[in-house]
């Protein structure tokens, strides 16, 4: 790219005008050449492109983290706006909901009380509880074909690619890429999302794969337990990829009887999430950190 | 030069100030379309945010490529490109061709649009931004071998239509005031 540009520089001087209109048309030709050999380029080593992207997500996320409270609080402010209109409604079903959560509550405390006396009777081994880092959501990664957010995670955070992401409602998907201060989570609602889950009611298996809409889809479930409206759907140990039983979400059947999973987690409103290590090596090669790299002619 | 000689010695003092203002009105373009697209990314909060750094910056540079090419060269066409392919994860190379693409019919057709009224002109960026959207749509699914919903693709190209006017309106602002390399 450098000559044509110099050649065009140089002819302010001595090149005649056609010369140089000449080249000044062939500049246009010449770069879309270029924009072709990018796209064989970013095809024939991934690694180059994302190594930009989380160079660059690394020097905009501070500034994206300093810009996310005022703008929270703008954002924030506008939504008191709008519910102080329907505060009333909102606050009957409240406290009908209210009423119904101390009923559970009551069930799930009586639940605990048996359960851990039923564990002391086993004498269970409590598994260990895993480490997390909680980061908070500085940008959209995603762009419009693929779903996934950029978290502002600080220097010498620790965190690997295949990690897990969950709000404080469920889960939220998979550390992908991992830069010096950043590190980017593919959401299960992206296209490429693929997660063994369980049924909780018939504790059948299946997969959850992302469509890019809001709810992604149930595949390959066992042929005698379809899966039912309102079921709750939880991750599954299978292929070592996640842990047992995060939850995920319930089930609804579309109006041409598909079963998609609506996300416990709030996936389109993302503020803080939270990076789990289960210490899982998983389907994706985690980026070895302390482990011994597989090494690959390439 | 013919206005300098027409008015000897009334010629501004080349201070640091008006060297800073002469060779910032030229870049004026180009910041302003990567000011704006940086921040199309910061964290808003709204659905769909990610359609607006598309929309933004082929608006921006359908906008400059129209009124004055020479400060939106193919260079910095490229540029921006690629910018939008890493801020807006889209495959290496398509952000970069289809704005180049844009660039290009812009230019070509510039000497009828110029002197057409703005409805026209949008109703010409209502075309591009469709061809753009559909170039982007096709190139993705095949860069990634893979069918994606026409949907998002729809929807981008009526969020960069319905944007025009308002980006338009603050780049004449901008073209005429703080942007014009004759007022420095």
């Amino acid at each position: 790219m450098e000559g044509p540009s110099h050649r065009k520089y140089a002819g302010m001087v001595r090149l005649s005008i056609q010369t140089r209109q000449a080249l000044a048309k062939l500049t246009l030709p010449v770069l879309i050449a270029a924009s072709f050999g990018l796209m064989l380029l970013g095809k024939a080593d991934a690694l180059l492109a994302e190594r930009a992207r989380m160079a660059l997500g690394d020097a905009l996320a501070p500034i994206y983290a300093a810009l996310a409270r005022p703008l929270g609080v703008m954002h924030d402010r506008l939504l008191d706006a709008t519910d102080l209109w329907n505060a009333r409604a909102a606050n009957m079903k409240l406290r009908e909901e209210n009423e119904r959560l101390r009923r559970w509550q009551s069930i799930a405390l009586a639940l605990d009380a048996e359960n851990q006396r039923l564990k002391a009777n086993l004498y269970w081994v409590p598994e260990n509880p895993p480490s997390f880092i909680t980061a908070r959501v500085v940008a959209d990664a995603g762009g419009v074909y693929a779903r996934a957010v950029l978290l502002s995670v600080g220097p010498n955070h620790g965190v690997r690619k295949g990690e897990i992401a969950l709000d404080e409602r469920g889960l939220v998907g998979r550390v992908t890429e991992v830069g010096a201060r950043t590190a980017r989570v593919l959401l299960l609602t992206d296209l490429n999302s693929r997660i063994p889950v369980i049924l909780q009611n018939s504790r059948a298996h299946a997969i959850l794969t992302g469509n890019n809409g809001p709810r992604p889809r149930l595949i390959y479930w066992a042929e005698g337990s379809p899966p039912q409206e309102g079921e709750r759907v939880v991750t599954s140990s299978e292929a070592g990829a996640f842990p047992a039983d995060l939850p995920v979400g319930t089930v609804h059947y579309t109006v041409s009887n598909v079963p998609e999973v609506v996300p416990s987690a709030a996936l389109d409103r993302l503020e803080i999430v939270r990076i789990f290590d289960y210490g899982l090596s998983g389907l994706t090669a985690p980026e070895a950190q302390g482990r011994l790299p597989e090494r690959r002619g390439r | 030069m013919a206005r300098a000689d027409q008015t000897p010695g009334m010629r501004p003092r080349q201070t640091l100030g008006r060297q800073l203002d002469v060779a910032a009105r030229p870049a004026f373009p180009a910041v302003s379309t990567v000011a704006l697209m940086l921040l199309a990314e910061a964290p808003f909060g709204f659905a769909n945010q990610t359609a607006m750094l598309p929309a933004i910056t082929l608006a921006c540079v359908f906008f400059w490529s129209l009124v004055r090419p020479a400060a939106m060269p193919p260079p910095v066409v490229f540029l921006i490109g690629l910018l939008l392919d890493l801020l807006g994860y889209l495959p290496l190379g398509v952000g970069v061709l289809t704005l180049l693409v844009a660039h290009g019919v812009v230019v070509r057709w510039r000497p009828v649009l110029t002197r057409q009224s703005f409805p026209t002109v949008w109703l010409v960026f209502a075309g591009v931004s469709a061809g753009v959207a559909a170039l982007t749509w096709a190139l993705t699914a095949l860069l990634s071998f893979r069918l994606f919903s026409a949907g998002p693709a729809l929807f981008e190209a009526v969020l960069t239509v319905a944007l025009y006017p308002a980006l338009a309106v603050l780049c004449v602002r901008a073209h005429r005031t703080v942007a014009d390399p004759d007022q420095a």
